[in-house]
């Protein structure tokens, strides 16, 4: 019988006649060939995203993607989903409102859910400094059409029952941002989308094959040695978050990165109480709850430099506290399962996406602890990158000599992190 | 949780240090002298390796002194610690489990 290469309600009949045979898998397993247009390593959300960009937008489709694990595996797999553009200056904000339209079309465009919730973000204030810093950001973010308010505590008491908006509270909130148009995303569906579209379109996804050198002729990247042979390319795109200073080394130049560990956890499953997204920068910690019903937990990094997807349990412990603060009624809830992450975070709290020391080699990485919201434009402005030899023009503020030439851009207060 | 062989104390918890980043990055000398690439270098440019790490570590709630330790960064093993300074490791340590 004919496989179903497209999801609609007529072929969701049809697969249900049929007893529920036919439904192909998401994509191939491919076999690698020896030479590729462009070679991305890295499979993870942003990888598939730039393969998929690298097909759809700009008609190169003799693409590989490399995954030294399995498509999704890493950060992508590990994040606490959510999504927003509210950040401060206009170079990151514009790039994150990028993606938060990309967001708003993204299920359609990859005929995929990735389910995207639109439920809101709630950035707490509870000090008259952070309320300043609060309406600072708010009116920057105005000034570049991305939709921001501001809230006082009494209109978050209503907004969001549960959130302990008193005045005894030990850290008393004064007021929030909000942007109407954020919220979270599935994050494995986001993984699997892109890297269905992108398969679909031609891309080689080729999982289990670790890239163990860069190859260079004449100052140009010509290929990788991988686990599996030789795979040359034109051109080369690593995307590989937390070992991003790994493959550098590779190439023979150091990153202003450093991989540290980021943990998250999630509750047991409970019944809807929790229809938005809520972070705080100074209680420092950040959650939403699942259409599953759990509660899904987030905060800040630890600080040592670590590979090992895990952390010290304090953080752990910290990280509640600060939920505890928030919403003194989850203090009955079991915690169901904890991981962490690798997260390869940047002086500025701004990713580097571009071109290296190394001629058609591009990087993207440095995204630290907010890459997941940034999926689909990293991919989009990467894949113009790879395209063009030349950054798109929200890409450009993001290179690797901004750290000679000075040009940084501190989003540690939008970043929402204490690095 | 690990556990960190402070060259003074002893064998103390993690939550009594602060964690100080690289080791054995030597402040330039003669700033002025750098080109901003090399002062870029020393700023920001650090090794963040897949492995073995000597980094510092300060003592903020015990002896507030500054220490070094090497540490393997994926099983964050640590094989020795010892003063900033000296290279003769006193002790080992590591995740506590």
């Amino acid at each position: 019988m004919a496989a179903v290469s497209r999801y609609s309600w007529r072929a969701l009949l049809g697969r249900a006649l049929a007893a529920g045979r036919g439904w192909p898998t998401l994509w191939r397993r491919a076999e690698p060939r020896r030479h590729y247009d462009v070679v991305i390593v890295g499979g993870g959300g942003h990888g598939l995203a730039t393969a998929y960009y690298l097909a759809s937008v700009h008609g190169i489709r003799n693409v590989a993607v490399l995954e030294r694990a399995w498509v999704g595996g890493g950060n992508t797999g590990r994040n606490t989903t959510i999504v927003r553009s509210n950040y401060l200056w206009d170079e990151a904000a514009r790039l994150y409102e990028l993606g938060l339209e990309l967001w708003e079309t993204l299920s359609g465009e990859l005929n995929f859910n990735v389910m995207f919730s639109q439920r809101g973000v709630f950035n707490l204030g509870h000090s008259p400094q952070e309320m300043r810093e609060i309406t600072r950001r708010v009116e920057a973010n105005r000034l570049n059409g991305i939709d921001s308010e501001l809230v006082d505590s009494e209109a978050l008491g209503r907004m969001v029952p549960g959130l302990d908006v008193s005045a005894g509270a030990r850290y008393p909130i004064l007021g929030a941002s909000y942007q109407p148009r954020g919220g979270v995303a599935r994050h494995d569906a986001v993984a699997w989308g892109y890297a269905r579209a992108a398969d679909a379109l031609g891309v080689d996804i080729v999982e289990r094959c670790e890239v163990t050198g860069i190859v260079q002729e004449a100052g140009a990247a010509v290929g990788v040695q991988t686990n599996r042979g030789f795979i040359g390319c034109a051109s080369l795109g690593v995307v590989v978050a937390g070992h991003a200073g790994v493959l550098a080394e590779m190439a023979g130049f150091r990153l202003p990165v450093e991989s540290h560990p980021l943990q998250a956890l999630v509750s047991e499953p409970i019944k809807p109480v929790l229809d938005t997204v809520i972070m705080s920068n100074a209680v420092h910690g950040y959650l939403s709850q699942s259409d599953k019903g759990e509660l899904v937990i987030g905060a800040g990094i630890d600080h040592y430099n670590g590979y090992g997807q895990r952390g010290s349990f304090q953080i752990i412990e910290g990280t509640i506290a600060a939920v505890k603060a928030l919403f003194p009624a989850f203090s009955r809830l079991r915690m169901l399962r904890q991981w962490g992450g690798i997260v390869d975070v940047c002086p500025d709290a701004c990713p580097i996406v571009g071109r290296t020391p190394v001629d058609r080699l591009y990087f993207n990485c440095g995204w630290g602890t907010g890459g997941f919201k940034a999926t689909p434009a990293s991919g989009w402005v990467f894949a113009h990158t790879i395209a063009h030899d030349a950054p798109h023009a929200l890409n450009a503020p993001f290179s690797l000599d901004r750290f000679v030439t000075g040009r940084l851009v501190d989003e540690h207060g939008a970043a929402g992190v204490a690095h | 949780m690990l556990e960190i062989d402070c060259p003074w104390c002893g064998h103390r918890a993690e939550i009594e240090f602060a964690y100080g980043g690289e080791a054995d990055i030597a402040r330039p000398g003669d700033p002025a002298a750098l080109n901003d690439a090399a002062w870029a270098a020393y700023l920001f440019s650090r090794r963040n390796p897949k492995g073995w790490h000597r980094e510092q570590w300060w003592h903020l709630h015990g002896c507030r002194r500054w220490l070094v330790v090497e540490r393997d960064t994926v099983t964050y093993t640590i094989r020795a610690t010892h003063p900033i300074g000296s290279t003769t490791p006193v002790g080992v340590g590591g995740e506590r489990e």
